[in-house]
C-alpha cells in the first residue's frame, strides 16, 4: 500500500513542483513505513522519469500513451484509479494546480477519499491525519482532519525545500484500459507564453497596481522582472482596465501565490490584494504614500515614486549579477 | 438547453477573519455574506446571457446551506435564472456538498452545470471536478470563454502557461473565471421578479462528511517593515540577498 504521487511534466520536463510533490509523498510514505510509487502520463524518456528515484520514488508506472500528452481529466482519473488498485494505495498526493484540479476531486470522489486541497503541512498522524492548509485566500489558516480510510492530499506548490538524494527508481509500464468517454474533450487550439517565467511557479514576482499609471509604463515591471527571472503580476484593478492580461491578476479573486519574493509596486495593500500574496516568504512594498496599507504587511519598503525608484532597482540588480 | 449554476455562499470579502471558541470556530457576528464572486459574476451571468439570446431555455440556480443562505440566494435570482433549489444542509466538506448536488441533479437532465473557478472562503475548487466524477460527466475547469454551438461547448480555458480552446458535447461541468462574462448588478425589476420565482428547499439523503476542520489559526503578524532610502537601491538588492536570502 504505497503512497501514490501523480506526477506532471510539461511535454516531457519534469518541473521543479512536480519533484516537490514526490519529495513530500515521500516524507509522508517515511512516517507510515512505506514507499512511493509514482505515475506519470503520456510519452516522457526514461532518462527524465529516472529522476524521480532522487527525490523519494521507488517505483514509477509510466502509461505510454500519446493522447496523454494533452489533459483529459477523464482519462487521467482512469489512469490513476488503475494504478491506485494495483498498489493497493490509500493515499494520493497530487498539487494544486490546474492538471491537480482537474484530477484529485475525480479521483477522491470515486474512491470515497477525504480530500485536502492546498496542504501546507504533513499530515500530523498523532492527532488524527490533520493537515493544514489556507482558507479565506490567505486570511486565515484551517487544520483539516480526513477521516475517510483512503485520502488524497493536493500540496500547494513551492512549500517544500527539495533535496536530491542517491535514490534509484524502477519504471514498469502501466496499460490502462481507457474508454470512449474518457477522451470526449476534444482539445482543439493551444497556446503557450512562452519564455516567461509563469507565475504559479515562480519563486520570484514583480506586481504593479493602478500605481503604475497605465500599460506604457510597465516595461519599467518588465526590465525588473527580467533582470531578476522574476514572473509579473498586477492588482485586479489593472487586469479589470486591460493593461494585463486577467491570469496575472492576484487576490482573493484572482490567482493565490506564495513567492519567494514578493514586489509590489504602486499597490495599496487592500485586503482582498493581501489575501492572495501574504503567503510569500518576503515582501518588498514601493510606494509613494507612506501611509499606504501594504507597508503594514511589508518587510522591506521604499517609500517613493516607482517610475524613478524601478530603474534604479534594475539597474543595481544588473549590478549584483556582476559581481556576484 | 437547461443550465444549472451552483451557488456558494460567502463572507464579504472585505471580511477580517477572527476566531473564537478556542480557535475552533471563525466569528460570524457582523460578517456579511455575499455570493461567491467566481459564482456569480462569471457562473451566474454567463447562464443568464444564454438565456437571453434564447440559447439556453432553463436557468436553475442550486445551492447547499441552512436557511440563512436564503438572502443570498434572492439575490442571485434578481440577476436572473427561473427557479432555486436550496439543499437543506451545512456545505462543511467539499465532498458531501457536490454528493448532495448530484443527488439533486441526476434525474434533472441539466446539459450544463456551470460553477465558480473556486469558493473563495475554503479555496477548494473541487466541487465542481467531483460532481462530474458522480454524475458521469465530462468537466473542464478555468474556464474565461464559453460558447454554445449545437449540443457542444466551446470553452477556452486556462492552461499551464497558457490557454486552450476545448470542445466537448453535452453533458459536462464547466468552472468559470474572468473572463467567461461581465459582471452586471441587479436592477429593481429583477428583484421584484426575484420574489416570485420559486424556491424550492430539498433534504438531502445524509451522508458521511470525510473530513472535518479541527481548529484555524491567523497568520503570524509581520515584524514591522525596514525602510530603505529610495535613492540607494543597492542596500535593498544587498539586503534582499545576505539578510532574505531570496536572490
Ligand atoms: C469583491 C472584491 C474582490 C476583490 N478582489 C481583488 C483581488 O483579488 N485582487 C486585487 O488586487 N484587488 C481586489 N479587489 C480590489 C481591492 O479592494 C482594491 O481596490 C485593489 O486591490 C486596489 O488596486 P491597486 O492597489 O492597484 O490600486 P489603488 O488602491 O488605487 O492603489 C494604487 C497605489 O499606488 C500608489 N501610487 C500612485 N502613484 C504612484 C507612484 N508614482 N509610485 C508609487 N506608488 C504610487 C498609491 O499611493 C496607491 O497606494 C477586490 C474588491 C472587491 C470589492
Amino acid at each position: 500500500m504505497s503512497v501514490i504521487v501523480f506526477v506532471e511534466h510539461d511535454a516531457g520536463t519534469i518541473k521543479k513542483k512536480n519533484f516537490e510533490a514526490v519529495h513530500y509523498a515521500s516524507g509522508i510514505a517515511q512516517k507510515m513505513g512505506t514507499t512511493v510509487t509514482a505515475v506519470i502520463l503520456g510519452i516522457v524518456d526514461n532518462a527524465e522519469i529516472e529522476k524521480l528515484g532522487a527525490y523519494g520514488a521507488q517505483k514509477v508506472l509510466h502509461v505510454e500513451d500519446s493522447r496523454l500528452g494533452e489533459l483529459h481529466p477523464r482519462a487521467y482519473t482512469s489512469a490513476l484509479l488503475t494504478a491506485i488498485e494495483k498498489e493497493g494505495g490509500k493515499i494520493i498526493i497530487t498539487l494544486n494546480d490546474i492538471n491537480g484540479r482537474a484530477v484529485a476531486p475525480r479521483v477522491a470522489a470515486k474512491l470515497k477519499a477525504g480530500l485536502v486541497v492546498g496542504a501546507l503541512t504533513y499530515p500530523d498522524m498523532d492527532k488524527g491525519f490533520v493537515i493544514k492548509k489556507a482558507v479565506y485566500s490567505g486570511k486565515a489558516f484551517a487544520y483539516v482532519n480526513i477521516t475517510s480510510d483512503k485520502k488524497v492530499i493536493m500540496l500547494m506548490p513551492n512549500t517544500f525545500p527539495i533535496t536530491e538524494t542517491t535514490g534509484k527508481t524502477v519504471i514498469e509500464k502501466l496499460v490502462v484500459d481507457f474508454s470512449g468517454k474518457d477522451f470526449g474533450i476534444k482539445v482543439n487550439e493551444v497556446s503557450k507564453v512562452t519564455g516567461e517565467v509563469s507565475l504559479s511557479d515562480a519563486s520570484l514576482v514583480v506586481s504593479g497596481g493602478r500605481g503604475m499609471k497605465g500599460r506604457e509604463n510597465w516595461y519599467l515591471i518588465e526590465d525588473l522582472a527580467k533582470e531578476l527571472g522574476a514572473a509579473t503580476a498586477c492588482s485586479r484593478p489593472v487586469s479589470d482596465a486591460d493593461w494585463r492580461p486577467h491570469h496575472e491578476h492576484v487576490g482573493q479573486t484572482g490567482g493565490t501565490i506564495r513567492p519567494d519574493l514578493y514586489i509590489a509596486v504602486g499597490i495599496s495593500g487592500a485586503i482582498q490584494h493581501l489575501a492572495g500574496v501574504n503567503g510569500s516568504k518576503t515582501i518588498v512594498v514601493i510606494n509613494k504614500d507612506p501611509e499606504a496599507p501594504f507597508f503594514k504587511a511589508a518587510n522591506y519598503g521604499v517609500v517613493g515614486d516607482a517610475m524613478e525608484v524601478l530603474p534604479r532597482l534594475t539597474e543595481a540588480v544588473k549590478k549584483f549579477k556582476q559581481h556576484k | 438547453m437547461k443550465i444549472l449554476v451552483c451557488i456558494s455562499q460567502v463572507p464579504d470579502t472585505s471580511t477580517k477573519v477572527v476566531l473564537k471558541d478556542n480557535s475552533t470556530t471563525i466569528e460570524n457576528a457582523g460578517v456579511s455574506y455575499i455570493i461567491n464572486p467566481y459564482d456569480e459574476w462569471y457562473a451566474l451571468i454567463r447562464a443568464i446571457e444564454l438565456k437571453e439570446s434564447g440559447i439556453a431555455s432553463d436557468v436553475d440556480l442550486v445551492t447547499v446551506g441552512k436557511a440563512n443562505t436564503e438572502p443570498v440566494i434572492r439575490k442571485a435570482l434578481a440577476l436572473g435564472g427561473d427557479k432555486a433549489i436550496r439543499i437543506d444542509a451545512e456545505s462543511t466538506d467539499p465532498y458531501l456538498t457536490a454528493v448532495y448536488i448530484a443527488e439533486y441533479a441526476k434525474s434533472m437532465d441539466y446539459d450544463l452545470i456551470l460553477c465558480g473557478k473556486e469558493s473563495i472562503d475554503y479555496n477548494n475548487g473541487s466541487v465542481g471536478s467531483m460532481l462530474a466524477e458522480l454524475l458521469d460527466m465530462d468537466y473542464i475547469g478555468f474556464a474565461t470563454e464559453i460558447k454554445i454551438e449545437g449540443n457542444t461547448a466551446v470553452v477556452k480555458r486556462e492552461i499551464e502557461g497558457g490557454e486552450e480552446t476545448d470542445s466537448c458535447k453535452f453533458p459536462l461541468v464547466i468552472s468559470c473565471q474572468k473572463g467567461v462574462a461581465e459582471a452586471r448588478i441587479a436592477n429593481m425589476r429583477g428583484i421584484m421578479a426575484a420574489r416570485t420565482r420559486p424556491l424550492t428547499v430539498i433534504t438531502p439523503t445524509v451522508d458521511d462528511a470525510l473530513t472535518s476542520i479541527l481548529s484555524y489559526e491567523l497568520p503570524p503578524a509581520k515584524a514591522g517593515v525596514r525602510l530603505i532610502d529610495p535613492a540607494d537601491m543597492d542596500e535593498l538588492v544587498e539586503l534582499l540577498h545576505a539578510e532574505a536570502k531570496v536572490i
